[in-house]
């Protein structure tokens, strides 16, 4: 069995079908990269992995465990939360906490966890807050940034924003951490201290799932690549296979039109 | 009259100015939240009953409230009527609570969708989110609106009177009915500029506390 499995999702709005039955399956530890123009659904697939979105119809299984069932109960929303945890969402815009400091940004989370309806000691309490507080520096010196522990985020550069973000997804140590084309509101200039650190990720075996439009950077850190055209998978393969040979006219019509 | 005597009276009117305005802040800041919560609900009878009575009190004037309040019981042949200061205290907690409502809705929906969703992701719970993201953004956001309104809660204590309750403007013009002198109003706004000044400041600190961040 796949770590990942997706199976026949549907999502409409209103009127519009935006994802039209998808289906793929990835394994830990691999990279895949999602493209497609804008409109194609790359962005609500991700929204549905995250529970943001609640498909009309399909399944979910990550690891074996079916997180999301079409037609099961609705889930509570505890349920939920335990649920999307096996996924973590870097933003295009990055959603920093404005008015915590870089740090707090990325230990809030854990920290709501941990102490949320636990009676803990000062003791146990300052125990369990200086382990936060260690894994959030380590998280902020592997994307870069342990030096801006202390600032806040509107005194950093896009960039460092966006390094912020990741290590504050990373904080819950998700099975899988999906981008949501997060070079995308950069400067060019900015672009590649993001993908950089993302390749890091990749070095360490983190299983991803990456929505983008940097096509070079696609081809070099998928395993898988996923081209999606009006919310179904149009194809499907190696990055040498969809970059390199492209069976679709669609695909074909795509990269062509990146490349001009 | 000698400046001490009048000093004196005003004084005791001011102190009723404080009291209207002191409390009428204590409960309208907090009842303004539920107000909110009521005015933005899921559930269309409630979201729309709140809008409703909110228009309706911030579309009549406070002194017909006040007035309504006050007289309102006795003319319907129901057996009870407020005493003259709770009749004022009522009238400019639910004013007041219904234009407050109206600030905080607009600083919650002024905060990004991307704010409720990265704590949703991050698995958040729904008041978490509200407590530990979007409120102080809300407050920050909040502070200049609030601060019109809370000045003019200071001058409008004034409307008190046509109920005959003596706060500062009322406790002015008894010197003036009795003695025929005038500098007493001059006085009177004296009064006010100089806590309207006060407050200002408080403002301006809370803004500037504030400020350490820019979103």
């Amino acid at each position: 069995m796949a770590f990942l499995e997706v199976q026949n999702i549907f999502k409409s709005f209103g009127k519009t079908e935006v994802l039209k039955g998808i289906d793929f399956t990835m394994e830990k530890g691999e990279v895949l990269v999602i493209i497609g123009s804008s409109g194609s659904g790359k962005t609500t697939l991700l929204r549905c992995l995250n529970f943001l979105e609640t498909p009309d119809c399909g399944s979910i299984t990550v690891n074996g465990e079916p997180l999301y069932v079409s037609g099961e109960q609705p889930y509570s929303d505890k349920e939920k939360r335990e649920k999307r945890l096996h996924f973590g969402l870097v933003f295009q815009q990055f959603n920093l906490f404005p008015q915590y400091t870089v740090l707090k940004n990325v230990s809030l989370a854990p920290e709501l966890r941990e102490f949320k309806g636990k009676k803990l000691s000062r003791a146990e309490k300052k125990k369990v807050q200086s382990e936060i507080d260690f894994n959030s520096r380590s998280l902020l010196a592997a994307v870069g940034l342990a030096e801006k522990a202390d600032f806040y985020p509107c005194q950093l550069s896009g960039g460092q924003q966006q390094r912020v973000a990741i290590a504050r997804a990373l904080a819950l140590n998700p099975d899988i951490l999906c981008f949501d084309e997060p070079t995308s509101a950069l400067d060019p200039e900015l672009t590649g201290e993001v993908l950089r650190v993302i390749r890091g990720l990749k070095s360490s075996d983190r299983t991803m799932i990456v929505v983008t439009h940097e096509m070079d950077f696609a081809r070099g850190v998928a395993d898988k690549v996923i081209f999606m055209a009006d919310g179904v998978i149009e194809e499907y393969g190696t990055p040498d296979e969809v970059f390199g040979a492209p069976k679709s006219s669609k695909t074909q019509a795509f990269l062509k039109a990146i490349g001009d | 009259m000698s400046f001490l005597e009048v000093t004196k009276s005003l004084s005791q009117g001011f102190g009723v100015t404080l009291l209207i305005f002191g409390i009428t802040l204590a409960v309208s800041i907090p009842l303004g939240l539920v107000i909110t919560f009521g005015s933005m609900s899921k559930i269309p009878p409630i979201k729309w009953l709140t809008k409703f009575f909110v228009w309706i009190i911030r579309g009549t004037p406070l002194m017909l409230q006040i007035v309504l309040i006050f007289y309102g019981p006795g003319l319907m042949h129901w057996n009870f009527q407020f005493n003259r200061m709770t009749a004022v205290l009522v009238a400019f907690i639910i004013n007041y609570s219904c234009y407050f409502s109206e600030i905080y809705r607009g600083g919650i929906e002024s905060i990004p969708k991307g704010q409720y969703e990265a704590g949703q992701v991050l698995g958040m719970t729904k008041s978490q989110i509200f407590f530990k993201v979007v409120l102080f953004q809300v407050i920050k956001r909040i502070v200049p609106p609030m601060g019109n309104e809370i000045i003019t809660l200071v001058k409008d204590t004034s409307l008190a009177r046509v109920i005959t309750v003596t706060e500062l403007v009322k406790a002015a013009e008894n010197i003036i009915a009795v003695k025929g002198i005038i500098w007493p109003l001059f006085y009177v706004g004296a009064f006010y500029l100089i806590f309207t000044a006060l407050i200002t400041f408080l403002l301006h600190l809370a803004e500037k506390k504030m400020n350490y961040y820019s979103n």
